[in-house]
């Protein structure tokens, strides 16, 4: 279609002394892609379709756990040896990566990248984009912020779903009756309350935690409701205490003692295989509360600057197909429950199929309606030290009393000193 | 001799590549040469990093000179004076009772029939060379909160007559508590390597002539006198070999309180020692320059505890 013309005719102008330079001395392309789980898994299906356009070219998917595979490719970056042609990116990374210059700036010609903006959705899009304005990948998954309950105990407790989302204080009256009729907690832990309050109503152009020049929010009235909320819930015992992934967590699922989570939209997927593969039919999905739209992970890939540059068009063909293939993208959604972030699948039948597991719900409309809502969230190099911060303060007002201007005065304090670094 | 002749041995006489005077270094060049690739230089380089700031995913090209930036950071650091309190605590905590325990463990060890110790010895010593990754399985279940051993055997102790006053009556959350975190993390640590110093005390006791304990006994000294007479001095050596051990071992405290924390340091990073916090300033939260200046820093503080014991057990002078 429209992506393989323009793809197509990418590689006749840019890229076609290249391709030609590099068979023409007869030796095997090899392409190595590093990745970690469920996108190697990706990239491998992707294969065949791609090597029957590329012929005679190798491709080594090398694979990694999660944490791995970005330490790995931290220490690939920094001493420029051992460098994939093309790597994949979680979204909390690719911050972190962005404000290098280890990663390729893809508006660059023959790349043009930017031609690309519309084909995504809005938000992720922006968070490919760092502060010097490069555009250092393309996305592939999102994961739209949704919320999960177990709707057998939303009736038992005699509510509807309108009851758990029109407000977030209608959400904690709603927990109050369900822990009433049912006994069931309303939510893992207070703390996901916290999580998905401070992702609401940021202003554009900040950040979780830092805003556009640099300013600590974690005083802002963002952060006290989050910090009252989640209080709120921890007192009148709301929630089951229990940390995500925790096996508490998982058992909680299991037992039907966890009544709602709110999470990426591919928790759906986890629960059905392998988190509470016997609550089939019991959950159902809803928007978050209150009108809340947030972003629950999404995952990149990425050219090193310092890879091959006889390889690098290659490495970018090979990118465009798993970031812009269609077909592909559809075939993953279905396999590994990994939303896709190319707008141009949203249009397909698949998005109005019934969720067996969530009683027949055809959820992915929500979710795509999420997608497109979602605000952008700019990110800091200090995000993953200022969410450690946050947990913290919180912990200790929600264990020890401690009092919530105090503790965010604490917060704030070690992040300015932070934040410059 | 002819030129001719001096000529004909002249390729013969051709200095061997190794002569005497060269051969030590030859022999310890394999040593000098992996010190130098995985000693020497991430040293220096660490060192380097220390005054520079570093963006590691921009390559080695991309550092900038920030002096004594990253030492004035780290020393006004509440995450690290926080881990180096930690490591202290976790030092005392784990260290002490580990001597405490060993010397008179190894002292009995010494007076049994040589083959019931040498077994004995080697199940003490079991946990020092046991895998990291079984011990955060087994500690991890048996710290487990709801279905742990230890929360279990707890309860068994509160459910005698008499007893119920002594211990809390719901059960603990070892790891996520972080008033609990602690001590379970020095529990590990003294487990792990008690064994490692009853073999070091038990080497120490063997070298202690008996004639002395003899001439001991016929002069009518008892048990404890001979402990603390003649053991206790005997040991004197070894016990300052273990306790400088032991302080570097603590100062450097990484695996257990990471791998019972997930790599994170814990709730309230109680259990954050400062090995691990320099390794999340690093990877997790990419400052390379702040956690050289740190792990310097530290090394000081290592000299400076190392030579403080040294005095404190003070020289021989007789």
């Amino acid at each position: 279609m429209f992506s393989d013309a323009t793809r197509r005719a990418a590689l006749g102008m840019g890229f076609g002394m290249a391709l030609g330079g590099a068979s023409a001395q007869g030796a095997p392309q090899r392409l190595n892609v590093a990745a970690y789980p469920k996108l190697d898994a990706i990239v491998r299906a992707a294969l065949p379709a791609w090597q029957a356009r590329h012929p005679g070219v190798q491709v080594e998917v090398i694979s990694r756990e999660m944490n791995d595979h970005h330490t790995a490719m931290i220490t690939a970056l920094s001493t420029g040896s051992h460098l994939p042609d093309l790597m994949s990116l979680e979204v909390g990374y690719l911050g972190r990566f962005a404000q290098g210059r280890g990663l390729l700036d893809l508006r660059q010609a023959p790349l043009n990248g930017e031609r690309l903006k519309s084909r995504f959705v809005p938000y992720t899009w922006s968070q490919a984009i760092n502060k010097r304005g490069e555009l250092l990948a393309l996305p592939s998954d999102i994961g739209p912020g949704t919320l999960l309950y177990r709707n057998d105990l939303l009736l038992r407790a005699g509510l509807t779903e309108e009851s758990l989302t029109r407000s977030w204080d209608d959400f904690i009256a709603a927990g109050r009756q369900i822990r009433a009729r049912t006994g069931a907690a309303l939510l893992a832990h207070a703390r996901d309350m916290k999580d998905i309050l401070i992702r609401t109503g940021v202003s554009g152009g900040d950040g979780l935690y830092f805003s556009a020049d640099n300013k600590v929010l974690v005083s802002t009235p963002r952060f006290v409701r989050a910090f009252e909320l989640a209080r709120r819930v921890r007192r009148e015992k709301l929630d089951a205490g229990v940390y995500n992934w925790s096996s508490d967590w998982t058992e909680g699922f299991r037992r039907g003692s966890i009544a709602t989570q709110m999470l990426g939209a591919w928790l759906t997927g986890f629960l059905g295989s392998w988190l509470a593969p016997k609550t089939h039919g019991l959950w159902r999905a809803a928007q978050l509360p209150e009108g809340a739209f947030a972003a629950y992970g999404g995952s990149f890939y990425a050219l090193p600057a310092k890879a091959d540059p006889a390889k690098r068009a290659l490495a970018w063909d090979l990118m465009q197909h798993l970031t812009l293939d269609r077909r592909l993208l559809l075939d993953a959604f279905q396999a590994h429950d990994i939303f896709p972030a190319l707008v141009d699948t949203f249009d397909d039948p698949f998005f109005d199929q019934p969720l067996p597991f969530l009683g027949g719900q055809p959820a992915r409309k929500l979710w795509r309606e999420a997608a497109r809502r979602i605000q952008p969230v700019a990110v800091h190099r200090q995000d993953a030290f200022a969410d450690e911060v946050i947990n913290t303060e919180l912990d200790k007002v929600l264990t020890r009393g401690k009092d919530i201007p105090t503790a965010l005065g604490d917060a704030e304090r070690l992040l300015v000193r932070r934040a410059n670094r | 001799m002819t030129s001719a002749v001096k000529h004909a041995m002249k390729p013969a006489m051709k200095r061997p590549l190794v002569t005497a005077a060269s051969a030590p270094y030859w022999l310890l060049a394999p040593f000098l040469i992996l010190f130098a690739v995985f000693g020497l230089f991430p040293l220096l380089f660490s060192l380097w990093l220390a005054f520079n700031h570093w963006e590691p995913t921009s390559g080695l090209a991309a550092m900038d000179w920030v002096g004594w930036g990253n030492f004035a950071f780290a020393l006004q650091d509440e995450w690290f004076w926080k881990s180096l309190f930690n490591t202290l605590w976790l030092g005392v905590a784990s260290a002490v009772p580990q001597h405490l325990i060993a010397i008179p463990l190894a002292v009995a060890l010494n007076s049994m029939a040589s083959r019931r110790r040498n077994v004995l010895v080697g199940i003490y010593f079991m946990p020092y060379i046991t895998s990291t990754v079984a011990i955060a399985i087994l500690f991890g279940s048996l710290f487990s909160t709801d279905y742990g051993l230890i929360n279990a055997a707890l309860g068994a102790i509160r459910s005698l007559p008499g007893l119920e006053w002594l211990l809390p009556a719901e059960a603990i959350d070892w790891l996520n508590d972080p008033d609990r975190l602690k001590p379970a993390i020095a529990t590990v640590v003294f487990w792990r390597y008690v064994g490692f110093n009853v073999v070091l005390y038990l080497a120490a006791l063997q070298t202690i002539p008996k004639d002395l304990y003899e001439a001991a006994t016929m002069d009518g000294a008892g048990r404890w006198q001979q402990f603390r007479f003649i053991t206790l001095p005997g040991l004197k050596a070894m016990l300052l070999f273990g306790v400088t051990l032991s302080i570097i071992g603590s100062m450097q405290l990484f695996e257990e309180p990471f791998i019972l924390t997930n790599g994170r340091g814990g709730n309230d990073q109680a259990g954050m020692t400062s090995a691990v916090y320099l390794y999340r300033l690093a990877f997790d939260f990419n400052d390379f320059g702040a956690a050289s200046a740190m792990s310097w820093l530290l090394f000081l503080l290592l000299g400076m505890a190392t030579w403080a014991t040294h005095r404190a057990f003070g020289k021989d002078k007789s």
